[in-house]
């Protein structure tokens, strides 16, 4: 369902749902102000993703909050920014068709939408209207690789992310002799874990790790002892995991409790390793590590910020920050463009040079829509909290591997 | 892939502590389906109720699920008699088609209000005994796994009792036979839809405390079981008690030998199969013809 208001974290959003509120309430005041520019927000916030989901959403609007407090968009005569809401409902089917209704509301851009299946269709439909669409998180690199003018990622896609994931865990073992000779690889069924399975399946062994075992699981998976007591049986050094947050934090809980001997517990993009794992699952969280996309950790503004987000009552994803810079990212564009015009809009993204954000990265450049140069980190769950650990340009901890035995 | 024998048992015995969980959330199903001859699609968001309230007693008042059983079954059974008697019975005016929509409202109310206060992150607890193994021959079964299992067995046996050998259980069988009779022979067939639609509810807060130190609680975690506890009302014969404990050890053990040995992706075929065949071969099920 499409609608103007925001009811998402309440406590966050209080202010931000004025936004949305005034345009419905209030319709004549709202046409008297400066003019909007109305960036629809299509995310899964029900369904299995709706976790995800609310917290990208929550990004954005923290985002726009802030801007529109600021003064909007100084080029636009201090146009506002207005969040159009939708709910994807974790459906392909659904993410399409709030795209249309958002476009044919007005939207002047997109951002979205968690996941790779979601943003496919949902990118392919605001192309037929050409609208910029900005992808917060969403891996595949097909999002960018169809030659969508309207299409662009600032996080890196899924062949870097990957090749990087193993350079990471590389160097990770190479630096204590090399005790993780072995793998088993456990993925999702769906595009985002077959293919991080697959990729990593082919390089890993370029790096001296034998996959001994590729095991595709389904969402959801009520039971994961079966997969523990097949990885006991092949006693692999490292269990390397890619899924969704549910059966992630099932399968590390099980793995655990089956007491599974493992040097390493490695996921790539981990879907359910975030803050309240480590804290409130201490014990099976413990030194489990994620190649994931992260903060930071030396820029002041990037703690700042993880401040600020704790303190509204929300947990500080990634999420949160990559939808959070999608809106920084637009709002750059349109103070250069001066329009939402949208040629003059998308040429404008194109263009970007976009540097005042915290992630591991430089800035922006866009080449057919992905950003050049953006990187995830190695973070470990250390102490009910999340320390980078790997590059050592970025790391604040020192990595525990491999594991204690 | 060949497996070791100790592999094998493993699986299959968690494969029986799973369905012993099954049965429990397939046997208020199955009550309900028994007694008022409908399908309860809010059972799955009843479940994911009573899994966040599971949660919110440890957490706010440090209430340990297993301790906090009698209190859940209390209080769901409250929530599924006044849910039938304020909801349920008078927006259904007598038809069953009715109430079939008034359940599937209710559980998108349900949903929708766990995700406002919930949000649609997911929660799991850890207590000290999470970690704690049993040894049953080669097999290593967690301590939860096996307490949901015993747990289980035991509600089921409760709850045979109460049907088979009190006044209540004869009023409820009485109705589930012949509605009509029942009303002649002086039982309030109102009350005891009420009742056993309650009954059936709090089947499924034992189920949450059995549940949650094994599993997690999300706004989603309903649709999880109530799937499979279709399933198992099927398998084991719609309104057979025997039958939804039979069929869950089934599903239970055939889900874990599928996924040891198709792979966990493919393992859930041997469920649909099962399904398919009881369809075409016992389409009343195991148990179906003696209830």
């Amino acid at each position: 369902m499409t609608k103007n208001a925001t009811i998402s974290r309440r406590s966050i959003l209080a202010g931000t749902a004025a936004l949305g509120v005034g345009s419905l309430g209030f319709p004549a005041i709202t046409r008297a102000q400066a003019r909007t520019v109305k960036i629809g927000l299509v995310h899964p916030v029900t369904g299995f993703l709706a976790f995800n989901g609310q917290q990208c959403r929550a990004g954005a609007l923290m985002a726009i909050e802030e801007i529109n407090a600021a003064g909007g968009i100084k080029s636009m005569g201090g146009a506002r920014f207005e969040a159009l809401i939708g709910d994807a409902q974790s459906q392909v089917a659904v993410a399409v068709s709030e795209t249309t209704k958002m476009a044919e509301a007005g939207a002047n851009a997109f951002i979205g939408c968690f996941s790779s299946a979601l943003g496919l269709a949902a990118t392919q439909e605001a192309a037929k209207y050409n609208i910029p669409f900005l992808i917060d998180v969403g891996v595949s690199d097909n999002i960018t690789a169809r030659g969508l003018k309207n299409v662009f990622r600032f996080k890196a896609g899924h062949s870097v992310t990957v090749d990087k994931s193993v350079e990471t865990l590389d160097g990770l073992n190479r630096s204590k002799g090399s005790p993780v000779k072995s793998a088993i690889i456990v993925h999702e069924e769906s595009e985002f874990g077959t293919v991080t399975a697959t990729r990593m399946a082919e390089k890993l062994p370029g790096v001296g790790i034998q996959v001994k075992e590729v095991i595709k699981h389904a969402n959801p998976t009520r039971n994961f002892d079966n997969i523990a007591l097949r990885i006991r049986q092949q006693r692999p050094d490292a269990v390397i995991i890619s899924n969704y947050l549910n059966e992630y934090q099932l399968l590390c809980r099980t793995i655990k409790q089956q007491r599974v001997p493992v040097k390493a517990l490695y996921s790539v993009l981990g879907g359910g390793f975030n803050i309240r794992f480590a804290r409130e699952q201490a014990e099976v969280s413990q030194n489990v590590m994620d190649y994931n996309h992260w903060y930071n950790p030396r820029n002041p503004r990037a703690l700042e910020f993880r401040r600020r987000v704790e303190a509204a009552n929300l947990f500080c994803t990634f999420e949160v920050m990559l939808s959070y810079f999608c809106v920084k990212i637009l709002h750059d564009a349109l103070e250069r463009a001066g329009t939402a015009d949208k040629d003059p809009l998308i040429n404008a993204l194109a263009s970007s040079t976009f540097s005042d954000h915290f992630m591991p990265y430089g800035p922006t450049r866009f080449v057919n829509g992905q950003n050049q140069g953006a990187q995830s980190v190695c973070i470990q769950a250390l102490d009910r909290d999340m320390k980078v650990v790997f590059p050592a340009e970025y790391a604040e901890a020192q990595a525990v591997f491999p594991l204690p035995t | 892939m060949i497996y070791d024998f100790p592999i094998i048992f493993s699986s299959v015995m968690n494969g029986l502590m799973l369905g012993g969980i099954y049965a429990l959330v397939a046997l208020g199903l199955t009550l309900i389906y028994g007694v008022l001859h409908i399908i309860n699609f809010a059972h799955g968001s009843l479940l994911m109720i009573a899994m966040f309230a599971v949660w919110l007693l440890l957490e706010t008042l440090g209430i340990d699920p297993y301790v906090a059983l009698p209190l859940m079954v209390a209080g769901m059974f409250g929530l599924g008699y006044v849910l039938y008697k304020g909801v349920v019975g008078p927006m259904s005016h007598g038809e069953d088609a009715n109430i079939l929509l008034v359940t599937l409202g209710v559980a998108v109310i349900l949903d929708n209000l766990a995700l406002y206060l919930f949000t649609g992150d997911t929660r799991i607890i850890e207590r000290p005994y999470s970690f704690e193994m049993v040894e049953i021959g080669p097999a290593l079964i967690t301590l939860p796994k096996l307490i949901s299992f015993l747990g289980s067995l035991a509600v089921c046996l409760v709850l045979w009792l109460l049907i088979d050998r009190t006044d209540l259980g004869k009023a409820i069988r009485a109705v589930a036979k012949e509605r009509q009779g029942a009303r002649l022979v002086g039982i309030d067939v109102e009350n005891i839809f009420a009742l056993t639609y309650a009954i059936g509810v709090a089947c499924l807060g034992a189920a949450a405390c059995l549940l949650l130190p094994t599993f997690y609680v999300s706004p989603q975690v309903g649709n999880v079981f109530v799937i499979i506890a279709f399933t198992i009302v099927v398998l084991g014969g719609m309104g057979s008690f025997l039958g939804a404990l039979v069929g869950g050890l089934i599903i239970g053990v055939t889900e874990a030998l599928g996924g040891l040995f198709l792979g966990e992706a493919l393992g859930q075929i041997g469920i649909s199969l099962i399904f398919i065949l009881i369809l075409l071969f016992r389409p009343t099920g195991l148990f179906g013809g003696a209830k």
